[in-house]
């Protein structure tokens, strides 16, 4: 937090209409990245309280929902992975990286399949809200280290922990070396972000499309949120004629993993994967084709054009 | 403003669990479970009896179904107060024709307010499971020993006396326990509780007292939460009911004997417009083979005797 004012907007990001956009063009004409981004969470079961958000609706310990989460990572995440097995996708993980810790099996069996790891926060009941800027820049050096000593990788992407948020995120994450971000919701295709250094995208991963919004906000039963996949699915392939669009699939496994939910989203997933023009691939592979093609600064190029070209108007 | 240093910092962050209940375990990797006579599904019916008292207190949260408008709050405690009169009696005759038999989650007040509730659920040959006192006394760590063991020992108490039965399962209103809890159950002769939402099939507790039987109980397929927190229909309650059985049966055959819990409440499934779907349900999942239908406590029981480690 901070004592500055707050602003009616950030400026992460200049206006571009979809019209007339420069073309993206994926690996192998592919019309569509689809990429699945399961949420591999731990949800502490006494937290300390953050002045903005208290992690728990009822007082710790709020058993519960405790035990929900943790039913994603006794059994859910294994009905996930077994569906996204069948249709052959990878996963790019937005993870709890303190799951390295208690359940190095789960990672094991990530890694083991190829799944990209990006970081998801320490834990999601600690809020980067109230931190300050070194502070944040703690907790994203922690995530590198952890993700880097338990499966070799380096981190490339970053969804805040809990969607949590403060105005100088943007400018300390491309700072310490991430490539994409999956916090904005502001688009189908990878934007540019106006970072203080580094090239930092920001990557369509979609509340629409997340379970949990999907389930426990919109109260969509399990059958339609296939439907919903599908139909989604459906538009952007189509529309990918044009030009290379992207549809993320954000998952929690103790909600898709449960058995009343799981067929109807593997279902929906094969219906995907059997389409000739999909590319299935993950969060680090977008951004970097996304750059190999030219597609980030042509983006760039397009934005300062449409501003230059308001200013004449 | 900044955070105290201590925020960064997690004293729990080691293999496991962050906390000494149970160990992490997944259950795809377990021993397979046989069930008596070579049974793929334990069929567990957890039928719901609450008593809503009118001056329920709101602090420091609230059962859900509990009580929302201002006092005298007619609306709602009249309409939880239906499953009692009629919408149980409604499930018991549903439960008789098919010949299945339910643990029937009791709040213990209900057997002091109404003994002739009991008597039938008694005479339709099911389980009593204690179900706390009443919706009101919900279980969290702001109680003291004393005053949590208290609410314990008179539900257990109450229940007891009127049944006649054991009642060592225990369901805590709202399914919320505090740090506490499953050190005074199992204090308590409790041998089972069916709050924690974890998995699919019962593992074992520490506790202070000796082990505690984690049964697990389905969350998101409550008839309840269907119909009062996603605002869905009852078919649409029937469908994802059936959808898990099917899941469920599906693994059998691979990973050995799988749980089906199906928590219902008398004053939802009880109504006159939904007990066809229960009726539905119950058919559906009778129709198959392999499916044994028995009481939480014979299913606990016979998960003990086939997992070493209970």
């Amino acid at each position: 937090m901070t004592a500055e004012p707050m602003k009616s907007d950030l400026g992460l990001y200049d206006y571009l209409p979809w019209p007339n956009r420069p073309k993206i063009v994926w690996p192998d004409n592919k019309k569509i990245a689809v990429w699945i981004a399961p949420n591999i969470e731990f949800y502490e079961y006494n937290p300390p309280n953050n002045p903005t958000r208290t992690p728990w609706a009822r007082p710790n310990p709020d058993v519960l929902q405790y035990s929900h989460r943790d039913y994603g990572n006794r059994a859910g995440w294994q009905r996930m992975m077994a569906a996204m097995d069948r249709a052959g996708f990878r996963g790019s993980v937005s993870l709890n990286v303190a799951l390295c810790d208690h359940h190095p099996e789960i990672i094991k069996a990530c890694a083991d399949r190829g799944w990209e790891f990006f970081s998801h926060g320490i834990y999601n009941t600690r809020y980067v809200y109230n931190l300050d800027i070194e502070q944040e820049r703690e907790m994203i050096r922690d995530a590198f280290d952890t993700v880097r000593q338990h499966t070799g990788q380096e981190l490339a992407g970053w969804l805040s922990p809990a969607l949590s948020n403060n105005f100088w995120t943007m400018d300390i994450l491309s700072e310490a070396g991430i490539q994409y971000t999956c916090d904005m919701f502001h688009d189908d295709q990878p934007m540019p972000v106006k970072v203080k250094s580094g090239k930092l995208i920001s990557m369509p991963y979609s509340l629409e499309m997340n379970d949990v919004i999907v389930y426990n906000t919109q109260k969509v039963t399990p059958r339609h949120y296939g439907e919903m996949i599908k139909r989604q699915f459906d538009q952007l392939y189509k529309e990918g004629d044009e030009s290379g669009t992207v549809m993320c699939i954000p998952l929690h496994p103790y909600l898709v993993g449960q058995p009343h939910r799981i067929d109807a989203f593997a279902e929906a997933i094969e219906y995907i994967a059997g389409h000739d023009g999909v590319w299935q691939t993950t969060g680090r592979e977008i951004a970097a084709a996304y750059h190999a093609s030219g597609a980030y600064d042509a983006m760039n190029a397009a934005m300062a054009a449409h501003n230059a070209g308001k200013e004449a108007r | 403003m900044s955070m105290p240093d201590d925020y960064l910092k997690y004293p729990q962050r080691h293999y496991g669990m962050d906390h000494d209940r149970y160990g992490w375990s997944d259950l795809f990797e377990r021993p397979p479970i046989a069930w008596p006579g070579g049974a793929r599904i334990a069929l567990s019916i957890v039928t719901h009896v609450q008593h809503f008292p009118l001056d329920m207190p709101s602090k420091p949260f609230k059962a859900p179904g509990a009580l929302s408008m201002p006092y005298p709050d007619f609306r709602y405690y009249t309409n939880r107060d239906y499953g009692n009169r009629v919408g149980i009696f409604r499930i018991l005759k549903l439960l008789g024709e098919k010949s299945v038999k339910a643990s029937f989650a009791i709040n213990g007040i209900i057997a002091a307010r109404y003994p002739a509730l009991v008597k039938a659920v008694l005479q339709g040959g099911h389980e009593v499971v204690a179900h706390g006192l009443d919706m009101g006394k919900v279980h969290h760590s702001g109680l003291s020993e004393d005053q949590e063991n208290a609410i314990i020992s008179e539900a257990l108490s109450l229940l007891r006396q009127a049944t006649g039965q054991k009642v060592d399962g225990w369901l805590s209103p709202g399914r919320a326990q505090g740090f506490n809890t499953p050190d005074l159950l199992a204090a308590n002769g409790v041998t089972y509780s069916l709050d924690w939402a974890n998995d699919d099939l019962p593992y074992e507790m520490r506790t202070k007292n000796g082990p505690l039987i984690a049964m697990p109980m389905a969350y998101e397929t409550d008839d309840r939460v269907v119909a009062d927190e996603y605002f869905q229909s009852e078919a649409e309650w029937a469908q994802q009911v059936k959808d898990r059985f099917d899941v469920l049966y599906r693994e059998s055959a691979d990973y050995g004997g799988r749980i089906m819990s199906l928590p219902i409440h008398t004053w939802v499934s009880g109504m006159p417009y939904r007990i066809e779907y229960l009726r539905e349900v119950l058919d559906y999942i009778l129709s198959h083979d392999g499916v044994w239908n028995a009481s939480a406590t014979e299913i606990c029981a016979a998960f003990r005797q086939v997992d070493p480690s209970a």
